[in-house]
């Protein structure tokens, strides 16, 4: 049996969504912009993506709803506006992010600090969540954006959007939220909080890969990345991407219709899968549960490398991740993990576990079963469960962790 | 950056089938017990190098024939990815029948080396050659024990690359006799900071005592330094050649021919004149100057005073000097 549960990095393209992407590769195929009807015939099509979208996210017709290449573009799109609409101005330079954002975001903040930015990165509790008094006590007169992800892709930790918009509104400073984990995940209304940008990626939601969106509050202004034909009013330029908008249009509504069922179904697998896990001695998973996105699991298996448990889950042919600095290629240790502050062992032994609503129970409890092996195998070779106390020089290498911030 | 690069490598798909298959089954992963090895004359040593908040950690045990000093048998426990439990498990099986003087001539290259398919693949990405050099220090802890020595003595030299294995006085003997400009070109002549990267700059996966960045500095001043005193002590020599000399040494070299030659007749005449600048203008060297005094406005300044101070200039010090009042 074959698992996917990493979610979180990618989904399974919804075959309904594929059915529906299908006719506007090669047999409609008009430019949109095109006067013809080659062109016009797929504006119906078009509307009633945009039409899915907008009632997806309960997006009001006064605001804008831009497609992307992906979240992020999007971020960047955001975060980058902010240096040629207030630094080049000179009214404000001042942007507040949190330590645990994607890199499409930190990374895009450095960027702007070497070209004047002031960034502040906010720490999270040891849940991994943002608080909202921490962010408004670092908002000041300069302060032109606060961003703060909807939900985290490492925990799945939700944070308090809705109280973090209400402050951002009251101190007349924009609020974006990378809103990847969040859309499709757990329900997301724009009438409900205030957000000024939002940005989301179809592939996280069973869409395709290579589309996304930005969401932009009652026709906020903000400086274009892209420039060329004007298409989607000026806001983004490049010929629309038909086939992928139209597949994303689906792939939310799908996503989104009968969320709270959905959620539960995915929930109820998930915590039998966390309960499963928990059985296990010195295993600890993170974040309350009850505010987390409802398919997400991260857990620190005591003496079990990271690498060697997705090693060994990967031979059982089951997907993961992990927040193992072994396992990916700049080897430092995870900065998520680390900003938790839990515990140093995390960021080595973190497994990240994500679900769908294509994840069956029956796979899960092939996972339960194939998971309890491979931790009695790797514990058994792990120095850590060794039985023999070291006779001399058991001491402790010293190490540094070596934080991004 | 080119076509090859363009979609990264998955680390998995770069480890060796021997690194594959020891991961999945280690040969030489267990505990052996002080009780056992005493009932067979033996003694035992446990070795412990890293932790596990570090992300990798091992523990090594030796029994070894107290009569022979040889390693009997061998066994490990790790925490670490998939090249630190194959790195253990070969660094283990190479220990076996060896002395303990033997056994600490092993280094992480040799581990590597036996992980290898064939002498001439990488068994591992070079991202994770660090994951082999615990097994090194795991052995050298070992040996201290038994022997009853700190585990840095076994180590000549000072270590900066652990993973090549690239000693300071290698890279400084490689920079100077190279004239090594960048970290860039180190890495190509040594190989040290082609692996984990962590030798090259602070910040990387593990803190070092010496840097790449900071080894080029240091060599590189050192290198300027020894080129201005070579430059002097042939000045003082008499034999330095105008061109090599450092600006400050052409300045006094320039001031000195003036002070003998040309100052005196300039004085005389109410005026005199300064250096203010020496600058390179391949292929020619330009010394700007100024006039003072009656010299300045003076009509032959800009011409048979002028050709005056070039020619005796070039005489003395070299013919590629222009001489140019501002």
């Amino acid at each position: 049996m074959q698992v996917y549960l990493d979610n979180n990095a990618t989904t399974m393209c919804d075959p309904k969504v594929v059915e529906a992407m299908l006719p506007y590769f090669s047999e409609q195929y008009g430019n949109p912009n095109s006067l013809h009807k080659f062109g016009s015939s797929t504006h119906p099509a078009l509307m009633n993506a945009i039409n899915q979208t907008y009632k997806a996210l309960n997006a009001s017709d006064n605001d804008d709803i831009v497609f992307t290449s992906c979240a992020t573009e999007s971020n960047n799109w955001v975060l980058q506006s902010v240096w040629v609409d207030h630094v080049l101005n000179g009214d404000k330079n001042h942007i507040v992010t949190t330590e645990v954002e994607h890199p499409s975001v930190l990374s895009t903040c450095k960027f702007l600090e070497e070209q004047g930015v002031k960034v502040t990165y906010l720490p999270v509790n040891e849940e991994g969540v943002v608080e909202a008094h921490t962010v408004k006590s670092f908002i000041t007169d300069k302060t032109a954006l606060v961003s703060v992800m909807w939900a985290s892709n490492e925990t799945g930790m939700i944070n308090p959007i809705k109280e973090i918009g209400e402050i951002c509104k009251e101190k007349g400073v924009l609020f974006h939220t990378d809103g990847v984990q969040a859309v499709g995940k757990i329900p997301v209304d724009l009438q409900d909080v205030h957000v000024d940008f939002l940005s989301f990626s179809a592939h996280k939601f069973h869409g395709p890969k290579g589309i996304g969106g930005l969401y932009i509050k009652d026709s906020q202004p903000l400086s274009p990345l892209m420039h060329g034909g004007d298409q989607m009013g000026g806001r983004r330029s490049g010929t629309l991407n038909v086939p992928y908008i139209i597949g994303m249009g689906k792939a939310l509504e799908l996503a989104t219709e009968n969320i709270e069922e959905k959620m539960a179904s995915i929930r109820a697998k998930r915590d039998r899968l966390e309960d499963a896990i928990l059985e296990l001695s010195d295993t600890f998973t993170v974040g309350n549960r009850d505010n987390r996105t409802p398919n997400t699991i991260l857990v620190s298996i005591k003496g079990v490398e990271g690498e060697g448990m997705l090693w060994d889950l990967n031979n059982g042919e089951i997907g993961a991740s992990t927040g193992s600095a072994c396992a990916s290629e700049d080897l430092e240790a995870n900065s998520v993990m680390l900003a938790i502050g839990a515990d140093n062992e995390l960021a080595h032994t973190g497994i990240r576990l994500s679900l769908s609503r294509f994840t069956t129970d029956a796979e899960i409890d092939y996972v339960i079963s194939h998971f309890k092996k491979a931790v009695e195998r790797l514990r058994g070779i792990s120095s850590s469960f060794a039985k023999q106390a070291p006779t001399k020089g058991g001491e402790v290498q010293e190490c540094e962790l070596h934080h991004h911030h | 950056m080119a076509k090859a690069d363009m979609l990264g490598e998955s680390l998995w798909d770069a480890y060796s089938n021997k690194v594959t298959t020891l991961m999945n089954n280690p040969q030489h992963q267990g505990e052996i017990f002080e009780a056992d090895a005493e009932s067979r004359g033996n003694k035992l040593i446990v070795a412990d190098f890293g932790a596990e908040s570090c992300g990798d950690a091992v523990r090594l045990y030796w029994e070894i024939d107290p009569a022979t000093d040889k390693i009997v048998d061998s066994k490990f426990k790790s925490f670490g990815c998939g090249t630190a439990i194959a790195s253990s498990d070969v660094m283990t099986e190479l220990c076996i029948g060896k002395t303990v003087q033997e056994a600490v001539k092993i280094t992480n290259i040799d581990v590597e080396m036996a992980l290898r398919d064939d002498p001439e693949t990488p068994a591992v990405p070079p991202q994770k050659m660090h994951c082999s050099v615990m097994a090194y220090d795991v052995i050298k802890k070992a040996a201290g024990l038994y022997l009853g020595v700190d585990a840095e003595s076994f180590e000549e030299e000072i270590i900066v690359c652990e993973c090549a294995r690239v000693s300071l006085n290698t890279l400084k003997e490689v920079i100077k006799l190279n004239d090594l400009k960048s970290v860039e070109e180190i890495t190509d002549y040594t190989k040290a900071g082609g692996f984990c990267k962590s030798c090259i700059k602070p910040g990387g996966h593990e803190a070092m005592d010496y840097y790449l960045v900071d080894i080029l500095a240091d060599t590189r001043k050192e290198m300027d330094e020894e080129k201005m005193k070579a430059a002097a002590d042939a000045q003082a020599m008499g034999g330095a050649k105008f061109e090599e000399m450092t600006l400050v040494q052409q300045i006094k070299a320039v001031d000195a021919i003036i002070d003998e030659n040309v100052r005196q007749f300039l004085i005389m005449d109410g005026g005199d004149m300064e250096i203010i600048d020496i600058k390179k203008a391949d292929p020619y060297i330009d010394i700007y100057i100024r006039y003072l005094g009656a010299c300045s406005g003076c009509a032959s300044s800009a011409t048979g005073t002028l050709y005056a101070i070039e020619s005796t200039l070039k005489e003395k010090l070299s013919d590629k000097i222009r001489v140019l009042p501002i």
